[in-house]
C-alpha cells in the first residue's frame, strides 16, 4: 500500500501511468458526452412546462456539482502536499484549481441561462447560485494568490493553506448561502426536482452528460498535471529523452 | 553541537551548494564565505529553521532538528539582516519583548546591555530617532542577552563604526572561549584573538548535474 | 541576578502589550480605519436616498459591509512593520508556543481597532436611521463577529504580507471568507427587526469565532513560516 502510494506520488510514474489509460479515458468521457448531448439536446422530449429551456439542466448540474467536487479533490490534494510535502499532489491541486474555476464558470453562466426564462432575469439571489459564486471567488482567490509568488515552491504551499482555509469554510458558506435566502426570499428549486415528475427519457441523458462530465474533469486534470509536470522536471533526464525523442511539431 | 550532513539547496533552476557537510563543534567560530550570490544567507536561514527548501539532514547534539524544534530553537540565536527592532518602541521595550519570547524577564541586564553598546540615556527614545549604527546597536545588544549556546549572524559588522567593529570581535571571542560557538559571515577582516574555522560555498565541490 | 523566567503566560502578556503599544505609538493606524467606516457608511445616504425608511432597511447590512471593509484595511499594522523588521522572524524562531503568541497578537490588535468599530456602530446606527431595538443584536453581532473577521483577515495578511503589493489582493482571498460572519451577523439585526428572537444567530456567530480562535492560529502560523521563507 504505502510502496505503492510512494510510487504514485512520483511524478515520472504517473505520467508514465497516464500515458497508458489517457487513450481510454478519453474515449469513454468523449462517447459519454457525445451520447448524453445529442441525446439530451437532440431527442429528449421537450418538457411540458418548460419546453426546450430545461435542457440546459444537462450541463448546469452536472458542472455545478462538480465545480464542489474538484474542490474537495484540491483540498486532499493540498493536505497531502502540506503533511507529506507531496509534489505531485500539489501539481494536481493546480489543475484543480483551473478546472474547479471553469465548472464553477460555467454552471454560473448556464444557470443565468436557466434563469432567463425561468424567473424573467439572468441573475437572481438565489440560494446555490450564490453559493457557486462565492465558490468561484474563492477558486480565483487560490489561483490569484499562487500567481503572486515569485517563487514556485511558496506559491504552491501559500495555496495549499488557502485551500485548506476554504474547505474548513465553504460548508459553512452553504449554510449560511441556505438560511440567509429564507430570509429574503422563498426558496426556489434550480434543476433538482425538474428530474423527479420527469419521464425517463428526459433524465436518463443527465447520467451520460453528468459521468461525460465528471470523466472530462479527470480528463483536463490530467493533462493540466502531465503539463506541470514536464515543466517542473523540465532538467530532469527523462524528460530531456522524451521531448527529444518525439518528432518536433510545427 | 550542530552537525550538517550532505545538504543540497537549490534556489530558482541554480544549484547553491550541493553536499555540504560540517560540525561546529562548542568553543568555536566559523566563518561562512562565498561571493555575492553564493547563498549565504540561504544557507544560515536554512540552520536556523526559517527556510525548509532543502535535502539533506541537520543534527542539533546529535538529534535531527525536527525531532527537537524547542530544544534547538532555545539553543540558536540569529541576527539577520533586519535588525528586528521596532522603530516606534524604545530600546527598552524592544529588548524586553525579545526577553520575553526567549522567556525570561531581565530589566537590569537589558540596562547593562545596552550600556555596553554605548546606548546609555537612549534607553528610552524612541528607536526611529536612534541613527543606523545606534539602530544595529540596540539589534546587537541581544547577543549579551540571549542564553543561546550558538549565535548565527549574518553580516553582524554592517554599519557600525571602528569601535563597534573592534567591541563585536571581542564579544564574539569571548562568546567562544566561554563554551559558546559563533556561525558568522562577513565581507570585513576578521581579527579575533582565537581560532577560525571557514566554510567556502565558492570551493569547488561534486556538484550533480 | 535579576533574571527570572517569564513562564508561558508572562511571555505572551508581552507580546499582546507589544501590539498595544505599537499601535498606541502609531495612531494613524488606529484612527484611519475608524474614520473610513464612518465616511464610508455616510456616503450610502448621499450616494443612495436620504429617506430614513429606506436607509433603516439597509443600515444593517451597511454597517456590517463597512466594518468588514474597515478591519482588512487595518489588517496592514499587524504584520507589515514586524515583517519589514525582522521581529517576525525573530517570533517565529522563539521556542515560545506559536498559536498562542499568534492569538495574543490578534487580541491586542483586535482590542484596538475592532472594539472600536463596535463601540462606534451605534452612532452609525442612528445616522443610518436604525430603530432602537435593533442596537443590541447590531452591537452583540460586531462584538462576536469583527474578532473572527480579524482572525480570518490575519491569515489573509499572514499569506500575502511577503508580497508587498498584497493590498487588493489580501481582499480577493479574504471577502469571500468572511461572507457567513456577514450573513448571520446583518441577518442577526433584521431578524430582530422583524420581532424574531435572534438568540439562535448570537449561538451561531460564538461558534464561529469559537471555530476561527481554535484554527486559524494554525493558519497564520503556517503561512507566517511560507511568507518569511
Amino acid at each position: 500500500m504505502w510502496q505503492w502510494l510512494y510510487k504514485l506520488g512520483s511524478p515520472r510514474y504517473f505520467y508514465d501511468m497516464t500515458t497508458v489509460f489517457l487513450p481510454w479515458l478519453r474515449g469513454v468521457t468523449y462517447f459519454l458526452l457525445i451520447v448524453g448531448l445529442v441525446w439530451g439536446l437532440g431527442f429528449a422530449p421537450p418538457d411540458y412546462q418548460m419546453k426546450d429551456n430545461y435542457r440546459i439542466i444537462y450541463i448546469h448540474v452536472p458542472t455545478a456539482l462538480g465545480a464542489m467536487w474538484v474542490y474537495a479533490m484540491m483540498a486532499a490534494m493540498a493536505a497531502m502536499h502540506m503533511i507529506w510535502n507531496l509534489k505531485l499532489a500539489d501539481m494536481v491541486a493546480k489543475s484543480c484549481a483551473w478546472v474547479g474555476a471553469s465548472y464553477c464558470a460555467v454552471g454560473l453562466v448556464t444557470g443565468s441561462f436557466w434563469g432567463k426564462p425561468t424567473w424573467g432575469v439572468y441573475w437572481i439571489w438565489d440560494a446555490k447560485l450564490t453559493a457557486m459564486l462565492i465558490l468561484f471567488f474563492i477558486y480565483i482567490g487560490v489561483i490569484a494568490l499562487r500567481s503572486a509568488f515569485d517563487s514556485e515552491t511558496s506559491g504552491s504551499k501559500a495555496a495549499s493553506v488557502l485551500t485548506l482555509v476554504g474547505v474548513v469554510n465553504l460548508p459553512i458558506i452553504y449554510y449560511a448561502a441556505q438560511w440567509w435566502n429564507t430570509l429574503h426570499q422563498p426558496p426556489s428549486d434550480l434543476g433538482g426536482s425538474a428530474t423527479g415528475a420527469n419521464p425517463p427519457e428526459i433524465w436518463i441523458p443527465v447520467f451520460f452528460t453528468g459521468f461525460g462530465l465528471i470523466g472530462l474533469v479527470f480528463l483536463l486534470v490530467i493533462l493540466r498535471t502531465r503539463n506541470e509536470i514536464l515543466w517542473r522536471e523540465r532538467r530532469a533526464q527523462w524528460v530531456q529523452d522524451l521531448v527529444q525523442g518525439e518528432p518536433r511539431r510545427a | 553541537m550542530l552537525s550538517v550532513n550532505a545538504l543540497h539547496c537549490e534556489r530558482d533552476e541554480r544549484v547553491l551548494f550541493s553536499d555540504l557537510s560540517f560540525t561546529i563543534k562548542l568553543g568555536e567560530v566559523w566563518q561562512l564565505q562565498g561571493a555575492n550570490g553564493s547563498g549565504k544567507t540561504t544557507l544560515l536561514r536554512i540552520l536556523c529553521g526559517l527556510n525548509h527548501d532543502y535535502e539533506g539532514d541537520i543534527l542539533w547534539q546529535g538529534e535531527p532538528v525536527r525531532r527537537q524544534v524547542e530544544e534547538f530553537r532555545a539553543g540558536v540565536f540569529y541576527l539577520g539582516h533586519s535588525p528586528a527592532i521596532n522603530k516606534t518602541l524604545t530600546p527598552l521595550q524592544n529588548l524586553r519583548w525579545f526577553c520575553a519570547v526567549s522567556g525570561f524577564a531581565d530589566d537590569a541586564a537589558i540596562m547593562a546591555a545596552l550600556a555596553e553598546q554605548g546606548l546609555r540615556g537612549y534607553e528610552e527614545v524612541p528607536c526611529r530617532h536612534l541613527s543606523a549604527g545606534q539602530q544595529r546597536r540596540v539589534s546587537l545588544a541581544r547577543l549579551a542577552l540571549s542564553p543561546a549556546s550558538l549565535w548565527i549572524l549574518d553580516e553582524p559588522f554592517t554599519a557600525l563604526d571602528r569601535f563597534g567593529v573592534a567591541a563585536l570581535e571581542r564579544q564574539v571571542a569571548a562568546k567562544a572561549r566561554a563554551g559558546g560557538a559563533v556561525l558568522l559571515t562577513t565581507h570585513h577582516q576578521l581579527r579575533l584573538d582565537c581560532e577560525l574555522q571557514r566554510i567556502d560555498l565558492d570551493a569547488p565541490r561534486e556538484t550533480r548535474a | 541576578m535579576s533574571r527570572y523566567s517569564l513562564g508561558v503566560f508572562g511571555s505572551l502578556r508581552a507580546t499582546f502589550t507589544r501590539e498595544l503599544l505599537i499601535l498606541w505609538r502609531n495612531p494613524g493606524d488606529i484612527v484611519n480605519p475608524l474614520m473610513f467606516f464612518v465616511i464610508a457608511v455616510s456616503l450610502f445616504p448621499l450616494g443612495g436616498d436620504s429617506d430614513p425608511a429606506y436607509l433603516s432597511g439597509i443600515a444593517a447590512g451597511v454597517v456590517w459591509v463597512t466594518a468588514l471593509l474597515a478591519v482588512m484595511l487595518s489588517m496592514e499594522s499587524l504584520f507589515r512593520g514586524d515583517y519589514e523588521d525582522g521581529s517576525l522572524e525573530q517570533l517565529l524562531l522563539s521556542p515560545q508556543p506559536l498559536y498562542f503568541h499568534l492569538l495574543a497578537k490578534v487580541a491586542g490588535h483586535w482590542l484596538l481597532s475592532g472594539l472600536p468599530l463596535v463601540l462606534l456602530s451605534p452612532l452609525l446606527a442612528l445616522m443610518l436611521a436604525l430603530p432602537q431595538d435593533a442596537y443590541a443584536p447590531l452591537m452583540i453581532g460586531l462584538l462576536l463577529g469583527t474578532p473572527t473577521l480579524t482572525l480570518i483577515g490575519a491569515i489573509g495578511m499572514a499569506l500575502t504580507v511577503g508580497l508587498g503589493r498584497g493590498g487588493l489582493l489580501l481582499a480577493v482571498l479574504v471577502l469571500p471568507l468572511s461572507i457567513p460572519v456577514l450573513v448571520f451577523g446583518a441577518g442577526m439585526v433584521q431578524t430582530a427587526l422583524a420581532g424574531l428572537p435572534y438568540t439562535g444567530l448570537v449561538a451561531l456567530l460564538g461558534a464561529l469565532l469559537v471555530l476561527a480562535l481554535s484554527l486559524a492560529p494554525l493558519a497564520i502560523g503556517a503561512a507566517l513560516r511560507i511568507s518569511i521563507n
